[in-house]
């Protein structure tokens, strides 16, 4: 492992989980919620992870960006293994990142404005001027103009949402892990964001990694669809393979969503 | 610096004490094995908080400097705390006067009014009422604003734009504590012996020169140093329990969660901040008098 450290060739998955296991709880009652899960995260495409509530998705997540420690197992990224990264590296890590929280996870006493401005005061050396064209300009895609000096508690769920998002892409990230970006969005404002997506991947390249409930119209967006259930992963290239997959739970899974897929894509 | 929160896998001892915990058949055991329990969730509630304080210290000098935010809490921790600080002063100065005076009356030894009044403030009340008012005032506004950074996951929010949450938000408040602390105890004690004053010879006649004389005759510069170094190490003492109790509200054992979880955390800062301060007053008096 330590011999790919620094060789980030395009070949090598962005991220990989090899035999990730996570439990909580105190000993005597813990509750697994991952068991020995493996998958890979190919470079600059789009993964979806899909699942019941409760799967651990946003654990996941969270082992990605070692904010939650894997029991046991490696979660490499760029081949370096997270679960035991700490101090500087860990924080030179993250930079790479771009993320969005389940919980949008806003500065609540900094306005709108503020909060999107944070992550280019803090890491970059932009001008004000700068930064405010930088962040004016996000806050214009996103539809939120406006609303700049507005606090989190004034905004609702799903503008908090798109600010969280705005947040996430300031500084150009690597990588992006998505916690349910359209949860709590109208259906026209969540394909203006899939197709935001689509726009910003396309430009900076990233390797997205997108938890989602919205699966028929997720679809469009994935190269990758991994299914969280019951601690288990499956990953699946495309909706195709779902179908004719022989797992019963999958295939339930695939009758409830993709039936709407035929509908919609028609 | 390892100041990640992490989700504690138990170890070997904490999985082996909880199981005889649980079994019925050694009930002897079981005291011991709680008790071992306590004592490991003690460590390491003593070790994460040490690291915490180290890292709030060191945060102090990482770059970029904060400026805005420490003028900020300096405002917030130092300049609002005045009035409360004014009002403490003045009343615990003019019972102190009050009762000086009985006391000493007694043996006629009224003299000694200023002299009494002006090392108990500089020397134990000043520090003391000071750092328990600013407790009371500051400590828990900031734990109750960290704990709620952290149950909201607004501080993961920040390690993930790998902006350090110690340089951004706990060692700005450790600053401005550390500044205004010592300065606020420094106008309790004249505003405290100007109380003093009032009583004793506005109210009951002690001459005036008696009084600053006395005063003036019995303080050295060493009892202005120890009231100095008392309130600087309260005024770390307290930023640090309120800042850090906030910070670790997820790993605390038995808060709860959420909202409660936050209150009770807070609570136990004020009351933990208000205890050690005034044990190690305690400790400090017996090592520097
Ligand atoms: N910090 C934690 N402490 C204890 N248990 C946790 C913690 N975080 C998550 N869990 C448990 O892990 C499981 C997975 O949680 P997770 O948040 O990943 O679900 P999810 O798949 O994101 O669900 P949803 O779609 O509802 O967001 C849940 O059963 C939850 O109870
Ligand atoms: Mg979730």
């Amino acid at each position: 492992m330590q011999t790919q450290e620094k060789s980030a060739t395009s070949a090598q998955p962005a991220i990989q989980f090899i035999d990730v296991e996570k439990s909580f709880g105190d000993p005597g009652h813990r509750h697994r919620v991952l068991h020995s899960i493996s998958f890979k995260v190919p470079r600059g495409k789009t993964t979806v992870i899909a699942g019941g509530s409760g799967q651990g998705k946003s654990v996941t997540l969270k082992l990605i960006l070692g904010l939650l420690r894997a029991d046991s197992g490696q979660v490499l990224v760029d081949g370096q293994d997270v679960t035991n990264l700490y101090g500087r590296k860990l924080r030179a890590m993250r930079t790479r990142f771009g993320v969005l929280f389940q919980g949008s996870a806003l500065f609540d006493s900094l306005s709108v404005f503020e909060n999107i401005a944070l992550p280019l005061r803090e890491r970059t050396k932009l001008t004000e001027k700068e930064i405010k064209e930088k962040v004016l300009n996000t806050l214009d895609q996103l539809d939120l103009t406006g609303h700049e000096q507005k606090f989190p508690a004034q905004l609702s769920g799903g503008m908090k949402k798109r600010v969280g998002l705005a947040r996430a892409l300031q500084l150009d990230p690597e990588f992006v892990l998505y916690d349910e970006p359209t949860t709590g969005l109208d259906p026209v404002m969540s394909r203006e964001i899939y197709q935001l997506f689509e726009r910003t991947q396309a430009r900076l390249g990233y390797t997205a990694v997108i938890v989602s409930h919205d699966i028929p119209k997720v679809f469009d967006l994935a190269d990758q669809i991994v299914l969280l259930n019951k601690g288990e992963v499956d990953a699946f290239t495309s909706p195709e393979e779902i179908k004719h997959s022989q797992k019963p739970y999958i295939r339930e899974f695939a009758e409830m969503t993709m039936g709407d897929y035929r509908k919609t894509s028609q | 610096m390892v100041h990640k929160q992490r989700q504690a896998t138990p170890t070997i001892l904490q999985t082996y004490l909880y199981n005889v915990q649980q079994t019925e058949n050694t009930t002897l055991l079981q005291p011991f094995a709680s008790l071992g329990n306590r004592f490991l969730y003690l460590l390491t509630d003593l070790g994460r908080m040490g690291i915490f304080l180290m890292n709030a210290l060191a945060g102090i000098f990482r770059q970029p400097f904060r400026g805005r935010e420490v003028l900020k809490q300096l405002r917030f921790i130092g300049a609002g705390s005045i009035a409360v600080i004014f009002f403490t002063a003045l009343a615990s100065g003019m019972v102190l006067g009050l009762q000086g005076y009985y006391s000493l009356h007694k043996f006629g030894a009224e003299g000694m009014l200023g002299s009494a009044v002006s090392l108990t403030l500089i020397m134990e009340l000043g520090p003391i009422l000071t750092a328990l008012m600013v407790t009371g005032r500051v400590g828990s506004a900031m734990c109750a604003e960290i704990g709620i950074m952290r149950i909201s996951e607004q501080i993961d929010a920040l390690e993930c734009m790998a902006i350090d949450p110690f340089r951004y938000l706990i060692s700005p408040k450790v600053l401005a504590t550390l500044i205004s602390v010592p300065l606020l105890t420094a106008m309790f004690d004249v505003v405290g012996i100007y109380g003093g004053y009032l009583s004793g010879v506005k109210l009951m006649g002690v001459s005036s020169g008696a009084f600053f004389n006395g005063m003036m005759l019995s303080v050295t510069n060493h009892d202005i140093q120890i009231g100095i170094i008392k309130s600087f190490v309260f005024a770390l003492l307290l930023v640090w329990i309120s800042c850090g109790r906030g910070y670790f509200v997820l790993q605390i054992r038995g808060v709860g969660f959420g909202a409660e979880s936050v209150s009770k955390v807070t609570t136990q800062a004020v009351v933990m901040s208000s205890i050690s301060v005034l044990i190690v007053d305690y400790l400090l008096t017996a090592v520097l008098l």
